[in-house]
């Protein structure tokens, strides 16, 4: 899956370990996302549009 | 999060640790300690398989508390090596049935597989996600 949460992340002013703290994940898991490499869980997908305040399918699409 | 990793950490620890010393207890009691004393032998037995239910159960607590993508890397490494040491196992003990090779088959040779490739695999999940 492709994805723009390092956009949208930068758009909200946020690092990588603020993110993960908001979220509850470890700030590896954020880098992992943003790279790529892990599709993250819908609850943790979830917790991310609320932060971003847009639709998950606005930031994740399947290519 | 940081704290209760810690915590775990060190629950852990302390569980490992008691156990390792639980099961030297054990192993070298009877010949150092209490001259072949059943009652205690027995005790020690006892005590060190409880330790390690406990080290069991903190290791279950600690796994819970990893977030999605460590507990990924872990079940992807805990799974392999599971598989490989079942098929591995198998084939040394096989080995030693047919007499190809020179000593028995020994558990404690299976265990240090079971810690390299658990290792190895955690390596290799760990590069490859993160």
């Amino acid at each position: 899956m492709k994805n723009k949460v390092r956009q949208l992340r930068k758009e909200k002013g946020l690092t990588q370990e603020q993110l993960a703290e908001i979220i509850g994940v470890s700030r590896q898991t954020i880098n992992a996302i943003e790279k790529e490499k892990f599709d993250p869980s819908l609850p943790t997908a979830f917790k991310m549009a609320r932060i971003f305040g847009t639709p998950i399918e606005s930031f994740f699409y399947y290519d | 999060m940081k704290a209760e990793r810690k915590k775990r950490i060190l629950q852990l620890a302390l569980w490992t640790w008691t156990w390792v010393a639980t099961l030297a207890l054990a192993t070298f009691g009877p010949i150092f300690l209490w001259k072949e004393n059943k009652t205690l032998t027995i005790t020690a037995i006892i005590v060190n398989l409880i330790n390690g239910g406990l080290m069991v159960l903190a290791n279950v607590k600690m796994f819970r508390q990893y977030d999605e993508l460590e507990q990924k890397i872990h079940a992807e490494a805990m799974g392999l090596t599971l598989g490989a040491t079942v098929v591995v196992g198998l084939t040394y003990s096989l080995l030693d049935q047919t007499n190809l090779i020179q000593s028995d088959a020994e558990i404690s040779v299976l265990i240090f597989f079971v810690g390299i490739t658990y290792l190895v695999t955690l390596l290799i999940n760990r590069k490859k996600y993160l």
